[in-house]
């Protein structure tokens, strides 16, 4: 692709959810109902999306379906040539609407899966969820969807991968993404609960890999490694600023979905400004783009065209400034934090701190 | 590298769609997760692709269209992208 042309939008239509799951990708400050965009808002973003090069769209949250103009939004996505993807829980997925969505041109949907055992599965979901997920799926195989299974995984569920699988090909997913849990927010927040052991990811590695060649040809499988065990940061999308953008509910622009814990930044609102301006002359935008920005070991670094200094957000996050090499690089003297927290003592799932909106009721 | 024969009737993957993208001026391939940009030769192959045509009849159309036998490069990219599961026989 060339040179800084966004190909990928993730629209978080909301943040609110009915599940409470202590990996949450959305920041620890949620945003509320009445500052969300509006329909209108929306749509104009993903006219501006599509004409800045945007090809995929993540209709995403939160709970999108929580969104009563979630088919307009579609609808409208579909108009302008964006491949959308919903990324729900699956709950609210009724009949109806999974038919209007499928009318209005939606085309992939993609369901989450706690685990396969059904009680830890709403332990992790913090609700009562697994036959309204099965009930979804059914029905996004009926209607002819594209669908794709996500399953973040973590210590409460890594052994049950094998089985994880098999259900997914059960429920007759074309895809399945198992993502490791990335440490961002309440994924920090959870992390000694949440963390696996080298063995466990040994393992399922070794599983996902005999999977991936068994399935091949009728189930795509995508593993991702948790990147604490790895010795070199993830490459993500491709540098900052480079592929991928997230708007907000309340319509601030994100280089990445956790990119709101790096206080030191101000994010841009497509209320105020374009998408395009925003995208190329923005300062937060701006601020990690390319190299010029890097500090050593990554300045001299070969491998700095590879995985671009590694993750700013997590940079930030755990060494309190986002030009640092990323932690979980071993060719700095910062990876003993990563270290440290690998040799934290683990904590027990009835320990998770589930999320909720501040002032929402907690957990039963 | 997944090789067709010329009696295979390709066809993109089910999830797969495309598009022309007036932003870059190419076709593009979209999937899930996922978009490929095509270059012209790449693009006309897979617009042949539509489930009833067989490898050897989408080298006869090219080959009257360019004037040139196009089997090899034909061949070589379907291979490719079945090797992608971007194409899929049958």
């Amino acid at each position: 692709m060339p040179d800084n042309v966004p190909t990928t939008l993730l629209a978080e239509l909301t943040h609110r959810c009915p599940l409470h799951c202590p990996y949450c990708s959305n920041p620890l400050e949620l945003i509320r109902a009445e500052a969300e965009l509006s329909t209108d808002d929306w749509k104009r973003v993903f006219s501006q999306a599509r004409e800045l090069g945007v090809l995929q769209l993540g209709l995403s949250g939160g709970e999108p379906l929580l969104r009563k103009d979630l088919e307009e939004l579609a609808a409208h996505a579909r108009q302008q040539g964006l491949y959308s993807t919903l990324v729900t829980s699956g709950l609210g997925l009724t009949r109806a609407r999974a038919e209007r969505l499928k009318e209005a041109g939606l085309e992939h949907i993609q369901i989450s899966i706690q685990d396969s055992d059904p009680e830890i599965a709403e332990r992790i979901a913090g609700v009562r969820s697994v036959r309204h997920k099965q009930a979804a799926a059914a029905l996004v195989r009926e209607l002819g969807f594209a669908f794709t299974i996500n399953v973040v995984l973590h210590r409460a569920n890594l052994d049950r991968i094998g089985e994880i699988i098999e259900m997914a090909a059960e429920l007759g997913a074309d895809r399945i993404e198992l993502a490791n849990t990335q440490y961002y927010g309440w994924g920090l927040q959870n992390r000694a609960a949440l963390m696996p052991t080298r063995e466990q990811v040994e393992r399922s590695r070794e599983i996902a890999e005999q999977a991936i060649q068994r399935y091949r040809g009728r189930m795509q499988i995508t593993y991702v490694l948790p990147d604490y065990y790895e010795a070199y940061p993830k490459a993500c999308y491709g540098g900052w600023g480079k592929v991928y953008l997230v708007v907000a509910p309340n319509g601030i622009v994100l280089p990445c979905h956790g990119a709101t814990q790096i206080t030191t930044l101000n994010f841009d609102n497509v209320r105020a400004h374009s998408l395009a301006w925003i995208w190329s002359e923005s300062e937060a935008f701006r601020a990690y783009r390319g190299d010029t920005w890097m500090k050593e070991p990554c300045r001299s670094c070969p491998r700095k065209t590879v995985d671009f200094g590694g993750c700013r957000c997590q940079a930030f996050a755990l060494t309190g400034d986002a030009a640092n090499t990323d932690p979980v690089c071993t060719l700095t003297p910062l990876r003993r934090i990563i270290d440290d927290a690998l040799h934290e003592p683990a904590r027990p799932m009835n320990e998770f701190q589930y999320r909720y909106i501040a002032d929402e009721p907690a957990a039963v | 590298m997944t090789l067709l024969g010329p009696d295979t009737v390709p066809r993109l993957w089910r999830l797969a769609r495309l598009e022309y993208d007036p932003v870059r001026q190419k076709h593009v391939l979209l999937y899930p997760e996922g978009a490929v940009l095509l270059n012209d030769t790449g693009a006309a192959i897979l617009e042949l692709c539509n489930g009833t045509r067989t490898v050897d009849e989408i080298v006869t159309i090219l080959t009257e269209r360019y004037h040139a036998d196009v089997s090899a490069d034909v061949n070589e990219y379907l291979s490719q992208m079945a090797d992608r599961e971007l194409v899929r026989a049958g």
